[in-house]
């Protein structure tokens, strides 16, 4: 990895173009407010059931009314049960968050993609499959993970109830503005290395904290080449390296993706639209705070082994010595082991696992579940190992059963899902029990995060779940592609 | 609607240590399915100090010691991960009234300032020195000066640090965004107007 500080490094040549995140902020920003902060427009606001009711409370507590209900959109993701739908939910708080979310989103005149309409899902996974998020926008939902949309060349970033609360009532956010980092990966991807892995290599490389104050922009002819959903993988965990926002410039890849979506601009427009996506891409001379470049053929298929997203290593290496930490992280990473139950020194490849999650609005899209599906296609889950494959949204339900993906799932023993959060978060029935330690696709190995208060995740690829499943333990996708 | 002005806070604290403690470990998202924040106080820190059974572990937030602390001391990156405001509101709702560490997760050091708890920062030594500080003299008084940014122990003032506008928020006592926002109705119209996106990209 090399390391740029600043411009002053960068050569004699002056960088004084702007990056999209600035041109964006600028198109956005109504006003100083006497904090320092900039008042800033929100093109689109996404809710879902758990961050939302408290928030439409605080309006009704202060007689304020929804400004823009056109631009606010409505999903259920969280809670629901990915098993049986039936309402009313058998969890009686779920069911009572479902129907605030129903009453809130009738009385506001917002639109609700509920389970009827085939189009609910994941919040990041629709939002984009239905030609909402798009380039330029700024976008903002009650949900970390709203990062996912900044692929598509947007500022996007997740905020708090109080923040919900004031987008809803000003269709603004009072924000500090963010420094920008370019993240440049170049070379060619090995066999077996996955978006996922490449995300996971830059949290690992840059830490958990490391984007703190930043908005990461991801450069490169490793992100030029990938697709929209591979790009979302990465932009969706960007917040997992502290960066609460992560982009990518949009380019015709981004154009051709929303082309034809259900809210993409329609014919005569999408001309005139691509030409304002086209202007907020970042110049070419472009000012960063700071460029990190990684050789992106260096990369090779990434786990993690702790209890943060940071904590990982690359397949083939061997687990870190807690003395390769520095003294004010030796603490966490002992405690990493010691709830991890993982040795030093020793390899993670081997690893028996009980439960292989894939989904999530990290890996939830129809191209995960192609990837995991060329990996167990004839091919039986391990004994003793508990599949389960969450589509993120009943549109990619529908496109996998199409395909007949679903079937080869079923068929190595996977239970199929409904679209929903699942196991990623487990504010649903779909929970790790005891000690149980996972294969996950989805963006956060905290402890406890999976549902039970001691179970354990070990995040990875669609490709090295599927494997990991099939073996019933962790391997070395390489070893079987 | 009137928001008071948070200049000073005083009272005992309570050391949590540890880099990383993520959202879930403050809030576990089981107890998220409430759609008010009222009981949320109930679930801070539930799983470090709960065993399974529902036993108490050993925790500052179990420690009798500590009772009646209103400062909560931590060290790095604390509140990562989850955007959930549940975080803040379950710390706050439990007594807490201001946090000192090493350094902040971002989207959680939002949600503190639109609650109205002032986040202060100080460097590893300081932190250090303060734990053990508060570990030896659980019922001893921190001042917090927020419009000096300073903190007041053992007859010693300790210089932190603050995020500008979040200390300007909370000693002019604008850290209600909502109110300030809808003062700019016109400006949010001009911004509007100028948005291709929002006019069929003329």
């Amino acid at each position: 990895m090399e390391i740029i500080k600043s411009q002053h490094d960068l050569s004699d040549i002056k960088m004084t173009g702007k990056n999209l995140f600035e041109k964006v902020w600028e198109k956005h920003a109504v006003a100083e407010l006497p904090t320092g902060q900039t008042q800033l427009f929100i093109g689109l606001h996404l809710i879902h059931e758990v961050t939302s009711p408290q928030a439409f409370q605080m309006l009704r507590e202060r007689g304020l009314s929804v400004k823009h209900p056109e631009n606010t959109f409505a999903t259920i993701d969280h809670i629901i049960p990915t098993e049986d739908q039936q309402r009313p939910y058998k969890d009686k708080l779920a069911e009572l968050m479902a129907e605030s979310l129903d009453k809130n989103t009738k009385e506001n005149n917002i639109k609700f993609f509920n389970t009827d309409s085939g189009k609910q899902g994941v919040v990041h996974i629709i939002g984009p499959e239905l030609g909402l998020t798009q380039p330029g926008m700024t976008i903002c939902c009650g949900d970390s993970h709203t990062s996912t949309h900044g692929a598509f060349g947007s500022i996007s970033f997740g905020i708090g109830t109080s923040q919900v609360r004031d987008v809803l009532a000003t269709q603004c956010l009072a924000m500090t503005k963010l420094k920008v980092r370019r993240i440049e990966v170049n070379g060619e991807l090995q066999n077996g290395v996955y978006p996922k892995d490449v995300i996971l290599h830059i949290i690992k490389t840059l830490g958990v904290n490391g984007g703190i104050g930043y908005a990461y922009e991801f450069a490169g002819n490793v992100f030029d080449n990938m697709t929209m959903e591979e790009r979302m993988t990465v932009c969706n965990m960007s917040i997992e390296g502290g960066a609460r926002c992560g982009y990518v410039n949009p380019d015709q890849t981004t154009y051709d993706y929303i082309k034809n979506r259900e809210y993409a601009p329609k014919e005569n427009d999408f001309e005139e639209a691509v030409k304002y996506w086209k202007s907020i891409a970042s110049d070419t001379d472009a000012h960063y705070d700071d460029i990190i470049k990684i050789n992106g053929s260096e990369i090779v298929p990434t786990v993690t082994w702790g209890i943060t997203p940071g904590q990982g290593i690359g397949i083939s290496e061997n687990l870190p010595s807690i003395d390769s930490f520095k003294e004010s992280d030796k603490k966490t990473v002992e405690k990493a082991y010691e709830y991890m139950d993982l040795v030093p020194g020793e390899s993670i490849i081997g690893t028996k696992i009980d439960v292989a999650f894939i989904g999530s609005c990290t890996n939830g899209r129809i191209s995960d579940f192609r990837e995991a599906a060329k990996i167990i296609n004839g091919k039986k889950v391990a004994e003793n190992v508990r599949a389960i494959a969450v589509p993120g949204s009943q549109q990619v339900d529908k496109m996998a059963k199409e395909e007949g993906l679903d079937k080869i799932f079923i068929d190595s023993g996977f239970e199929w899902r409904k679209a929903g959060c699942s196991m990623c978060l487990a504010m649903n029935p779909d929970k790790l029990k005891g000690r149980e330690i996972s294969a996950s696709t989805s963006n956060r190995n905290f402890i406890g995060r999976q549902g039970s208060p001691t179970g354990r995740t070990i995040l990875m690829s669609p490709a090295m779940v599927g494997a990991a499943a099939i073996n019933g333990k962790i391997i070395d996708i390489r070893e079987v592609l | 609607m009137t928001i008071k002005k948070i200049t000073q806070i005083s009272g005992s604290a309570i050391p949590v240590k540890g880099n990383d403690i993520d959202t879930d470990r403050i809030i576990p998202a089981r107890y998220l399915k409430e759609i008010t924040f009222e009981k949320m106080g109930n679930y801070a820190f539930h799983d470090e100090r709960f065993d399974v059974d529902e036993n108490k572990k050993i925790h500052p937030f179990n420690d009798e010691k500590y009772n009646g602390a209103s400062i909560l001391i931590v060290n790095k990156n604390f509140g990562c991960g989850s955007s959930r405001e549940h975080a803040p509101q379950s710390i706050m709702r439990f007594g807490i009234n201001a946090i000192i560490g090493e350094s902040f997760a971002e989207i959680f050091a939002g949600n503190c300032t639109m609650l109205g708890i002032p986040l202060l920062i100080g460097n590893e030594e300081q932190i250090n020195e303060l734990m053990e500080f508060t570990i030896n003299n659980p019922k001893e008084n921190i001042e917090i000066n927020i419009i000096n940014k300073t903190i007041k122990y053992e007859n010693k003032t300790i210089q932190l640090d603050m995020n500008p506008s979040s200390q300007n928020a909370l000693v002019e006592g604008t850290w209600d965004s909502v109110s300030l926002m809808l003062n700019n109705e016109e400006k949010i119209e001009i911004v509007e107007k100028n948005l291709p996106y929002l006019n069929e990209f003329k």
